[in-house]
């Protein structure tokens, strides 16, 4: 298990390259724990940050239906749960993305083969899945040929900050922080394309603040965003070399 | 459930990037543009209640070297006081260990972009202030290396502003001068900056500049050889861009812009020996053809010699052949 550098606030100390988050479970680990509690929350966990990807790698690369890729996905992440799927990855290999979606592959191939020997879920839904949004993106968004990799990694992006926002949600509403997080879903989470974001005057005068409050507000919730993304993304990598890569690309590289 | 747009996403991706900067006087409002190394955003400076420029190491690109190159960046740039420089107001650190400085806004267009709609003898006299500035740099030792349209901006009132000096060459002369040596004593802001010399000193074999516009020399990542003569050699680059509108060389050039084609050949030799030994000494050939003057790079045929000055004397010409006319018409009804 690796633990990521605490963030460093001094400004005397020598260049770090961005700050990394406190340790975190990884679940990875916890995956393989005997604590069965432990394991089923690492599980949930891992299949919160990566059901969308799989859906729609499922979908893309093996061309199943909505129905059978919904069912299949499913599958996966419940074999996951009772089988020793990640048993074998080895994080100086290969990233746990790249490890998963070999897993995946696998299992479909598996699945395939053994069709109609056995009947799948059987539409038994455990899994908190939407596919409607999922799909409406993936047939209506302009591109009637998607890249299947692309669209993994761009899923897993997804999946991850969307974690990040129900986590920095939850914090605000207990800190009772709501406004901060009302203008940063305002400002950043609501961009469609085509429309222009509202200024940092529209919010000022929407919240009935100083503009100078928006921008601190603003700074204090894209920075927390930030620190929870990292945090699970850390809980998610094998080791500290394979973190530190994901970060960068995460939140360096303008596009994967 | 939160649902999160692709445009969502990248702009997620974005602002997470963005510097942090809670607890100094700036804010960021914007990125303006993206380098190799930095990021330029577009920040307010609360103090001063005005709008700057803020450079910052990308996060990607971050390390030991490139932090260096930053902070080296920012103080050729204090260095470098002149009107077509942009000046620096401040330089820090993040919180998160990067560095950032922040600079002027400039407010106007790229050279390229600037040149669609300007005229040629607009654009000669544009590039007569850039070689100044260039000169201007040479003399203090800083040699630029990434001279191109994209890093010359033209302002609003036409002011011109050479731009990211990230991997200029700093001499060993103006690294003394700057070394606070006068008294015989080296300081420790000194000693630094000369660590920093060291440790962001291009090494043999590097190749850094832009294809199209660096020197051959700079092609070849013959460090030692790289001076003033380089900056030459992409200003020739510059120059070309200007009059013909391409990168290329062009074969159906008009007669009289053939002493400009002389004037660019000439910067842009290969051999550093054959170019000009200035910015200036090019900016003076320049300013010649703009006085339709004979150039130094370019040996004139007699008739365009004839053209040139029939075109430079044209008014004075016209007044003498009507006064003749006049003459003889006069001659002519009076023997009549």
């Amino acid at each position: 298990m690796f633990c990521p550098e605490p963030m460093s606030h001094d400004p005397a100390s020598t260049d770090q390259p961005h700050g990394f988050p406190p340790t975190r479970d990884s679940v990875l680990v916890e995956l393989r724990s005997e604590d069965r509690e432990k394991r089923e929350r690492a599980w949930e966990s891992l299949a919160a940050a990566y059901w969308r990807p799989v859906y729609c790698h499922v979908r893309l690369r093996w061309n199943a239906s909505r129905e059978d890729a919904q069912d299949l996905t499913q599958d996966f992440f419940l074999r996951a749960l009772g089988g020793n799927f990640f048993e074998g990855y080895d994080p100086g290999r290969a990233r746990f993305r790249t490890f998963l979606r070999t897993c995946l592959d696998r299992f479909l191939s598996n699945e395939q083969r053994d069709a109609g020997r056995e009947k799948r879920g059987g539409g038994i839904v455990f899994l908190p899945i939407d596919v409607g949004e999922i799909e409406a993106e993936l047939l209506t968004n302009g591109n009637p040929d998607p890249d299947p990799d692309q669209t993994f990694h761009r899923e897993w992006i997804r999946g991850l900050f969307i974690l990040a926002v129900d986590a920095l949600r939850a914090e605000c509403v207990a800190a009772g922080k709501e406004v901060q997080f009302s203008i940063f879903e305002r400002a950043d989470l609501l961009p469609v394309e085509g429309v222009d974001r509202p200024s940092y005057r529209d919010l000022a005068e929407e919240f009935k603040i100083p503009m100078t409050q928006v921008t601190n507000y603003l700074a204090f919730a894209r920075r927390e965003f930030r620190r929870l993304a990292l945090e699970r993304l850390a809980s998610l990598c094998g080791s500290e070399e394979e973190y530190q890569s994901e970060a960068r690309e995460l939140f360096g590289v303008a596009s994967p | 459930m939160t649902r999160l747009s692709d445009a969502a996403l990248e702009h997620l991706r974005d602002v997470a990037e963005w510097p942090e900067l809670t607890g100094n006087r700036y804010e960021i409002v914007g990125a303006l543009g993206q380098g190799g190394m930095g990021t330029v955003f577009l920040a307010r400076d609360r103090e001063l209640e005005r709008e700057v420029a803020l450079k910052v190491l990308r996060a990607a690109a971050s390390s030991p070297d490139t932090a260096l190159r930053l902070r080296r960046e920012s103080r050729i740039l204090a260095r470098l006081e002149h009107p077509g420089i942009v000046p620096v107001h401040d330089v820090g650190r993040l919180p998160d260990g990067r560095v950032y400085y922040v600079m002027k806004l400039v407010r106007g267009v790229r050279l390229d972009q600037y040149a669609r709609a300007a005229v040629l003898t607009d654009l000669l006299r544009l590039f007569l202030r850039i070689c100044e500035t260039i000169g201007f740099a040479h003399a203090q030792g800083v040699v630029h290396r990434d001279l191109k349209p994209g890093n010359i901006m033209v302002g609003a009132f036409g002011e011109v502003l050479v731009m990211d000096w990230g991997i200029a060459k700093v001499g060993e002369e103006a690294g003394r001068r700057e070394g606070g040596k006068a008294d015989g004593n080296v300081d420790a802001k000194a000693a630094d900056e000369a660590d920093e010399d060291d440790a962001t000193k291009t090494a043999p074999g590097t190749i850094l500049g832009t294809p199209g516009f660096m020197s051959p020399e700079q092609e070849r990542g013959d460090v030692e050889q790289i001076d003033a003569r380089s900056d030459v050699y992409s200003l020739g680059a510059v120059l070309r861009l200007l009059v013909t509108g391409s990168e290329g060389q062009l074969a159906g050039l008009p007669a009289p812009l053939r002493p400009l084609r002389a004037i660019w050949r000439k910067a842009m030799a290969p051999i550093p020996g054959d170019r000009y030994a200035s910015a200036q000494a090019l900016a003076e050939d320049v300013a010649r053809y703009l006085d339709a003057q004979p150039v130094d790079a370019y040996k004139e045929p007699l008739l365009e010699k004839g053209r040139r000055i029939i075109a430079k004397y044209q008014t004075p010409i016209l007044l003498v052949l009507a006064y003749l006319a006049m003459r003889i018409l006069f001659l002519v009804t009076r023997g009549m």
